[in-house]
């Protein structure tokens, strides 16, 4: 299972430094989010710093919709998945494989929002412990669930429609407690900060463990 | 000894559309066979039942001892499927499509290189990505990973298309090689006189089913032991 | 036997449903706080059971069923798609009989409460359940692709549940079974709203059924088809 899903992460982690769809379409989609939100706030430095836990989630959960989208564009036409069919690939290793590739590049999309929360609405970060930790388990549970609905849609034409009203409620819980931890990181120190991150752990695995059990069953047909 | 493809009233199913209305075909390994037939016959949905990659919905049919109803993972590792669309990821070169395709089915890696050498993928060409190929070099990077993953049974789609003549000799050297070592070949085509001479069956479809099996001009080497 | 409480099923439930009506708007008392609001108690606690436990469990259930493979059958798939359809309407009910009582008790059409906040999820992750069904695709591959959606949506259900609980809450707690188990209404009132959980299960169960027969006839049409699609394939590959 592990080796297939190096060999996956490896190709679609390639494909994604050749083809930079990532880099030239979605990491400025996010930061063009910030700044959408910035204009319909207005400029006032406290409201902005108020809501910046909360324009961040919204952007990471925007952008991961489109990464979800990607990531089942990435295998290429029907041929392609069918090719890649017949040499018997583990569904498991393929998902965890998928997973981490897409786990890396919402690792680097949070980074360079999170400076952008820091440069554009000025907040400070009281526990960098919280706010890591908040941000790894959210990049694997949102990894997950994308990869698996990006399994879900399938072929279909309506892959782009479908899936942002198939995740986005998957990913309310994200959202919530996403929001919770950066507060307690950014502004009352740690406080309830564990049990959100709690939260996000919880969601981590239960959809990782579905998608290690499941991916097969969506990937047959 | 039982044939290694072995098909009774096989049924396919696409959406609702019966594909393949009740296939019977019997094939023995080491065996070349062209498929005939107008658009629409059936040829292709036959290689991809034949490939595993579509659910029996009735009938028999049985590849390699894999019974297709149940089976069908099982036997897909020991099939290579060439269609239309050589079913490369497009941002990857040759090399790294094919390294990627050998080491998914545990096979050596380093069989890539020689593979591409050999139909004649090299240099430049090596470090393309593959959606800038031609689509006769497409192809012959798709024949190169038949060649590399050696399959028991090998599914041409059309194979003559898009291939300079070059190119097609070449085709035939690699069929008649795989046959002699074994693995069963069956080929479509629209073009009776480029797969007659490398075929020793010829089979007709229409209307989703098997409607004439003729012998071809290519002598079965193993004929006379097989016999 | 089975044919006849099939067919005895929708009038017992109208009956039922009228019954609940008129013990509630007539015979039951108004509430010495709530006043005569208090009669939406018999519509929509068993609006929410039904949608949020009934319907979505069954679901789940049958998702699953499908799922596994000793009890994968196509029955399961209609099912689970039959209960989601009429949970969803259920659901939509819950939501505006709970907005109409939540108006003159809490001021505002909507309040950000847990259980208001996670049924809305919920109802929208059915709805993404439906737009899914609706996607063409192989019966089987969509059976499948549904029940493994059936299955991620009620997973999360727990943990909206929990987020939005810490969230914020401002609900009143679970009426009929407190944490003594002594029912805290008494009197006609607890049987009518007793009987409305009954009534409103059966309507449930009703429609179910009829939303279960109508796919069972529309794919049996089609596999009469199927035959008929053979022979006419067939009959393509004769020279005329």
């Amino acid at each position: 299972m592990w080796r297939d899903a190096w060999l996956v992460a490896g190709r679609d982690l390639r494909i994604e430094a050749r083809s930079r769809v990532a880099l030239w379409q979605v990491l400025p989609f996010a930061i063009l989010v910030l700044f959408l939100f910035a204009f319909s706030f207005g400029p006032q430095r406290s409201q902005l710093a108020n809501s910046a836990p909360g324009l961040f989630w919204l952007a990471l959960l925007f952008s991961t919709v489109l990464f979800a989208q990607r990531s089942r564009a990435l295998e290429g036409s029907p041929a392609t998945r069918e090719s890649t069919r017949l040499l018997g690939l583990d569904p498991a290793g393929v998902f965890l494989g998928k997973m981490m590739a897409l786990s890396v590049e919402l690792v680097l999309l949070e980074i360079l929002l999170i400076l952008g929360v820091i440069f554009l609405f000025h907040v400070v970060v009281v526990s960098w412990l919280i706010l890591v930790s908040s941000c790894l388990l959210a990049a694997l549970g949102l990894s997950a669930v994308s990869v698996l609905y990006g399994a879900l849609s399938g072929e279909s034409r309506m892959r782009a429609t479908l899936l942002p009203v198939l995740m986005l409620p998957i990913a309310a819980p994200v959202l919530i407690a996403g929001v919770r931890s950066f507060q307690a990181a950014l502004e009352h120190g740690a406080g309830l900060g564990g049990r959100w991150v709690g939260v996000l752990a919880v969601f981590s695995v239960v959809y990782s463990a579905l998608g290690i059990g499941l991916y097969g069953a969506l990937e047959e047909n | 000894m039982a044939p290694a493809i072995h098909l009774r009233s096989a049924v396919v199913v696409v959406g609702r559309f019966p594909v393949l209305a009740g296939v019977d075909l019997d094939l023995d390994e080491g065996s070349v066979s062209a498929v005939l037939g107008a658009n629409g016959a059936g040829k292709t949905s036959l290689l991809r039942l034949l490939a595993g990659l579509v659910p029996v919905e009735g009938g028999q049919a049985t590849i390699l001892g894999h019974d297709l109803g149940t089976e069908r993972q099982a036997l897909r590792h020991h099939v290579g499927l060439l269609g239309h669309d050589a079913g490369m990821y497009e941002e990857l070169f040759p090399k790294e499509n094919l390294v990627f395709a050998l080491r998914a089915a545990r096979l050596d890696p380093t069989r890539a290189e020689p593979a591409l050498e050999r139909v004649g993928i090299q240099g430049r060409l090596a470090r393309t990505p593959m959606g800038q190929l031609s689509a006769g070099q497409q192809r012959r990077v798709g024949l190169a990973l038949l060649l590399a993953r050696r399959p028991q049974v090998w599914l041409l789609d059309e194979p003559h298309a898009a291939l300079d003549s070059e190119a097609r000799t070449l085709l035939g050297e690699l069929v008649e090689e795989a046959a002699v070592g074994g693995a069963i070949v069956v080929a479509t085509s629209h073009e009776p006189n480029l797969v007659l001479p490398m075929a020793d069956r010829v089979i007709t479809m229409a209307g989703g089913v098997v409607i004439d099996n003729q012998p071809g001009l290519r002598k079965p080497p193993g004929a006379s032991h097989v016999a | 036997m089975r044919q006849r409480l099939n067919k005895a099923l929708g009038p017992v439930a109208f009956v039922l449903v009228l019954l609940t009506v008129w013990l509630g708007l007539f015979v039951t008392p108004p509430d010495v706080d709530q006043g005569e609001l208090v009669r939406l108690v018999y519509i929509h606690p068993a609006l929410a059971w039904v949608a949020l436990y009934v319907a979505f469990g069954m679901a789940a259930l049958c998702s699953v069923l499908y799922l596994w493979p000793r009890t994968r059958s196509m029955v399961f798939d209609y099912l689970a798609a039959a209960a989601v359809e009429v949970g969803v309407v259920f659901t939509i009910l819950t939501l505006i009989t709970g907005s109409i009582w939540g108006r003159p008790t809490w001021g505002v059409w909507w309040t950000w409460d847990a259980r208001l906040t996670s049924t809305a999820l919920l109802g929208v992750l059915f709805l993404g359940y439906l737009a899914l069904r609706r996607v063409p695709a192989d019966p089987h591959v969509r059976a499948r692709r549904c029940a493994v959606a059936a299955l991620f949506a009620a997973v999360d259900v727990p943990i909206v549940h929990f987020s939005v609980l810490w969230w914020q809450t401002l609900h009143q707690g679970a009426t009929v079974l407190n944490s003594n188990l002594t029912p805290t209404i008494h009197g006609s009132m607890a049987w009518t709203l007793l009987l409305s959980f009954v009534a409103f299960t059966l309507v449930f169960v009703w429609m179910v059924i009829a939303r279960y027969r109508i796919e069972v006839i529309r794919v049996a049409g089609q596999d009469v088809a199927l035959e008929a699609a053979i022979a006419s394939r067939r009959a393509e590959g004769v020279p005329s």
